[in-house]
Order: C-alpha cells, then sequence, then structure tokens
C-alpha cells in the first residue's frame, strides 16, 4: 500500500452488495467499495465479471428491467441509496452516466445539451445558452460544435457524440459520473481525448470508470478495482495494482495471462 | 500437426445455380406485385379522369337519374368523417402502444391486451360496423357522420396501436437508459426522446391506418350510411362519403355517366391518400438526421 494517505473523503461506499438478474442468477456477491470523491476510480475484468452491473446499481438504472434486484448497500454521502424512499428521480440527477455507445437524442445538439436543465432547473434562455456552452466546453467540445449547435447531434462523429453524451451528462450538475465503457465504440484518436477529458473532470466530479483496456485504466485513474466472476478480488491504488498486486489472480489478469 | 482427411466438398454449381433462382423468384414476385399495383393506378386514372372537372369537385350529389351530379358532398363528408376517426382513434392507440412497450412488457395484462388487439385487427370491418350500429346507431335514433368515425376509430385503433409498440421497442434500450439517467421519469423519456426518435415509424403507421380506413365501405353502411344533400351536422343524419358512393354508383345504379362518376370518385379517393401521404411526410420530414 502507498504510504501517503489520500485525504479526500469517501463519496460512495458499498456495503455487502449482492446482485440478482432473476431470483436463480446471481451476478454479484457480497461487493464492498469505498470510492473517494475526486478521484478516478476504474473498474476492470474479464468479460461478463460483473463490471458494468455493479456501476448500474449506483444510480438505479438496472430497475428499469423487471425482476433485477440489488441488495446491501450503496451509501452515498452517507445515504442508502436503494432504500425505496430514495427519490431515483433526483438520486439521477446527482449520479450521471455515460454509456458504450453514444446516445445522442434525436435533437440538435444545443437541445440535446439543454434536456438536462430544462428537466431538472427553472432558467432563462439566456441562463441555459449560457450553460450549454459551459458544459460543451467542459467536455471539450465547444470549440468543434459552436457552429453547429442547431445541427442534431447525431450529425456529429462518434467520438463527438461521446463527448455530447458527457456534455450533457454534466448539464444536469451531477456529483458522481459512472462510465461504462465510454471509449469502446470510438476510434483511438478519439479515445485519447475522452482520455484526457477525463482527467479533466476529476477537478470537479468523483468518476468510476468501468474498462476493459488496461493501459486506459493505469494512465486515467487513481483508484482500481479488479472483478472476477461477480466478486472483487482487489480494490487498491491504481500504481499497486498494477505494479505489485496483493492477490495472484489480479496478477494474472494484469499480465494478460487470462481475460 | 495432424493432418485431415479430404472433405468432400458441396457442388459450387449447384450453390450458385440456387443463388439464381432464388434471385429471379424474387423479382418475379416483386415484378407481380409492382404490376397490380400499377394496372390498379393505371386503370383508376384512365377511367376517373374523364369525368373530373371542376362541377364535379364542387357540385352536390344528386339523386339516380339526374344527371351532371358532382361529389362535393361525399368528399366533405369522408373528409369529416376520417378525421373524426382519426382524432378519436389514433391518440388512445398511440399512448396504448405507448404502454405495452414501455410498462406492460412482459406482463399478463400486456400480453393479454396485445393479444386482443391482433385478433381485433383481424375482424371483418363489417362487424365492427354492425357492432356500431347496435350500440351507437339504435340507440341514439340514426344514422350519423360520428357513428362513421366511430367505426373507422375502431378498425384504426389496434393497427396504431400496435405498429406503435412494434416501433416503440426497435428505439435500442441504450436510449432508454440515457434518459432516464438523466433523471427523466418514465413517461417523459417515452414521449419526449423514445417517441421523438421512433417518430418516422409512428407516422408510417398511422398513415397505413389512415389510408386504409379511408376506403372502407362497409362499416360507413351501417353507420354514415348515404345521403344526396351536403352534410350539414357531424352529429346527426346520414352522411355522404366516397366509399359509399363509389359503391352506390358502381353496382347499383343502372346510369352509365354514374359508372363513370364512381370511376372518378375512386380517382378522387386514391389521390387524397396518396397527398396526404406526401404531405406528411415533408412536414414530419427528419430534419435532424442529415449527415
Amino acid at each position: 500500500m502507498n504510504a501517503e494517505a489520500d485525504h479526500s473523503p469517501v463519496k460512495i461506499s458499498v456495503r455487502n452488495l449482492n446482485f440478482f438478474y432473476t431470483k436463480a442468477v446471481q451476478s454479484l456477491f457480497d461487493n464492498n467499495l469505498d470510492i473517494r470523491a475526486n478521484r478516478i476510480t476504474a473498474v476492470i475484468g474479464p468479460s461478463g465479471c460483473g463490471k458494468s452491473t455493479h456501476l448500474r446499481v449506483y444510480n438505479r438504472i438496472f430497475e428499469l428491467y423487471r425482476g433485477q434486484r440489488a441488495d446491501g448497500q450503496v451509501l452515498i454521502d452517507g445515504r442508502n441509496i436503494l432504500d425505496p424512499a430514495v427519490d431515483v428521480l433526483e438520486l439521477r440527477r446527482k449520479v450521471g452516466m455515460i454509456f458504450q455507445k453514444p446516445t445522442p437524442f434525436p435533437m440538435s445538439v444545443f437541445d440535446n445539451v439543454a434536456y438536462p436543465m430544462r428537466l431538472h432547473f427553472k432558467l432563462s434562455r439566456s441562463e441555459i445558452a449560457d450553460r450549454v456552452e459551459a458544459a460543451l466546453k467542459g467536455a471539450s467540445l465547444w470549440d468543434e460544435v459552436k457552429d453547429k449547435l442547431k445541427k442534431s447531434g447525431l450529425a456529429l462523429s462518434g467520438g463527438q457524440q461521446q463527448r455530447l453524451c458527457i456534455a450533457r451528462a454534466i448539464a444536469a450538475e451531477p456529483e458522481i459520473l459512472l462510465m461504462d465503457e465510454p471509449t469502446s465504440a470510438v476510434d483511438p484518436v478519439a479515445t485519447l481525448k475522452i482520455e484526457d477529458l477525463v482527467l479533466e473532470l476529476r477537478e470537479k466530479f468523483t468518476v468510476v470508470i468501468v474498462t476493459h483496456n488496461m493501459q486506459q485504466a493505469s494512465r486515467i485513474s487513481d483508484y482500481t478495482a479488479f472483478f472476477y466472476k461477480g466478486r472483487i478480488v482487489e480494490y487498491d491504488r491504481t500504481e499497486k495494482i498494477f505494479t505489485n498486486p496483493s492477490e495472484k489472480k489480479t496478477e494474472e489478469y494484469i499480465t494478460g495471462r487470462f481475460g | 500437426m495432424t493432418s485431415i482427411a479430404p472433405v468432400k466438398r458441396r457442388g459450387l454449381f449447384r450453390r450458385k445455380l440456387l443463388d439464381r433462382v432464388v434471385r429471379a423468384l424474387s423479382v418475379l414476385a416483386l415484378t407481380v406485385a409492382v404490376a397490380a399495383m400499377v394496372w390498379i393506378l393505371y386503370t383508376v386514372i384512365r377511367r376517373g379522369v374523364a369525368v373530373i372537372s371542376w362541377d364535379f369537385l364542387t357540385e352536390c350529389s344528386k339523386p339516380y337519374g339526374a344527371m351532371n351530379s358532382g361529389i362535393a358532398n361525399a368528399l366533405l363528408g369522408t373528409l369529416a368523417i376520417t378525421f373524426g376517426a382519426a382524432l378519436l382513434g389514433i391518440p388512445p392507440a398511440i399512448l396504448g402502444g405507448i404502454w405495452l412497450a414501455e410498462f406492460g412488457k412482459g406482463t399478463k395484462l400486456g400480453d393479454t391486451i396485445r393479444f386482443s388487439a391482433n385478433v381485433m385487427m383481424g375482424m371483418p370491418s363489417v362487424v365492427v360496423g354492425l357492432f356500431v350500429y347496435a350500440v351507437l346507431v339504435v340507440p341514439c335514433g340514426g344514422f350519423s357522420g360520428f357513428a362513421g368515425s366511430v367505426a373507422l376509430a375502431i378498425l384504426m385503433f389496434p393497427v396504431v396501436m400496435r405498429t406503435t409498440e412494434d416501433m416503440l421497442l426497435m428505439v435500442p434500450d441504450a436510449l432508454r437508459e440515457s434518459a432516464l439517467a438523466l433523471g427523466a421519469s418514465r413517461a417523459r423519456a417515452s414521449l419526449q426522446i423514445i417517441c421523438r426518435s421512433a417518430r418516422s415509424g409512428l407516422i408510417t403507421g398511422i398513415l397505413l391506418a389512415v389510408a386504409r380506413v379511408s376506403g372502407e365501405t362497409a362499416p360507413l353502411l351501417f353507420t354514415a350510411l348515404w345521403s344526396d344533400s351536403w352534410p350539414k351536422n357531424y352529429f346527426e343524419g346520414p352522411t355522404a362519403n366516397l366509399p359509399v358512393l363509389i359503391t352506390e354508383y358502381s353496382t347499383n345504379s343502372p346510369f352509365d355517366e354514374q359508372h363513370a362518376a364512381g370511376w372518378g370518385a375512386a380517382l378522387v379517393v386514391t389521390a387524397m391518400v396518396l397527398l396526404l401521404n406526401i404531405a406528411t411526410r415533408i412536414i414530419f420530414k427528419e430534419k435532424h438526421h442529415e449527415r
């Protein structure tokens, strides 16, 4: 373990999290994790190990599907968000999410970014315009789209679309950003741009990023959690995981012996 | 390396031949279908165009035997009946489709409703006409344009509901999830994002349904019936309409002039549906999808 202590407070605290796709199929087993504020936490592991499933509990998006169930606690700022009394719309404003494939809405670039603002805030037209610009700048997209704000979001390139989705997520003014393999559908150049962006986002947000790409995890994350078959095998500072992991399984995975 | 025993190859000639045969058959089938359509259009236009004139389109129809009659009352009646049917049938059908796709998926109630809609789609339109006759025309004391709209709305409802459901289910879950992940409610995400994304499919479903009912005759015989006067009250009295006019003139009338007028009315109905299609496509053109 790195000697220097991290003074950043714990933002998300996962306690004894179990997840069931159906009554009979369990996909997460007793997950425990403390995610620190304003840090980038990478979630790695082979396909089907439960990385995305784990992430999808944080904003309760799994509830869209009948029969899926999460057991245990996910404390965000000390409040268990799995408590049915927690308002899911407000939770999702606080916890934004970026998906594997870019999902611009079938509307203009401007309206895409303005959408969550109109959803959550009472703002005048000019305030919305200012915030759209700020969000697009925050997603390093402003210079590329400032002349195409009225064009469809679907007309942008794949990498731009993904940054548009990041801008849209930022526009809801969340505290946490969940990213589910955000670069797996874009080309290498766009991937680097998004990685740079994620590093900048750390200033303002707590970022949890699921990735297949171990170079990506080691390049950008502060902490890394290694998942295997629904369990968290090891969770530590990223440099420790990648240079001197405690578990044999972790070492085998990061050295490419399986997965 | 272990050697693998040589495997007999499948005849290339047979595979290529099969490819050609299947291709030829599909082209043939397509030709037959398109030819039928062209033939129908050609006949309707050739026979119909001869009687179309300003008077034909603006004059009221006259009783059998009185010559030089028009079809304007039937045209107005059909517009009112079809528009009324769309107004009555489409909004609940769209909402029903949204419910089926977004909320009723995999529930028993959803399956039951979907099955009922499928059954309803296969119901002969004459039965629907009879039904409306029994529950609306008889108790209310007479035929009306409104009763015709109700019958057509019942016919449209399952078609629009099922196409809406199918189109919404084609929208990828990722889009649904991203709307919800921003904190949108299910209803808002459905109406603002999912429906918008499936817009052109929804419009196609609506147009198909409108086109289908705008030529329906049997249900109107029981509900709107027919009249040689201008439609005055949508809610009361027999109402002139094109499908019944076409049937009457083409089959029941002994006069050649009315046979010809029947073709003219057929052309007008065809043109109306075509215009509606084109106009809707232009109005709802997907401006956002240009790349």
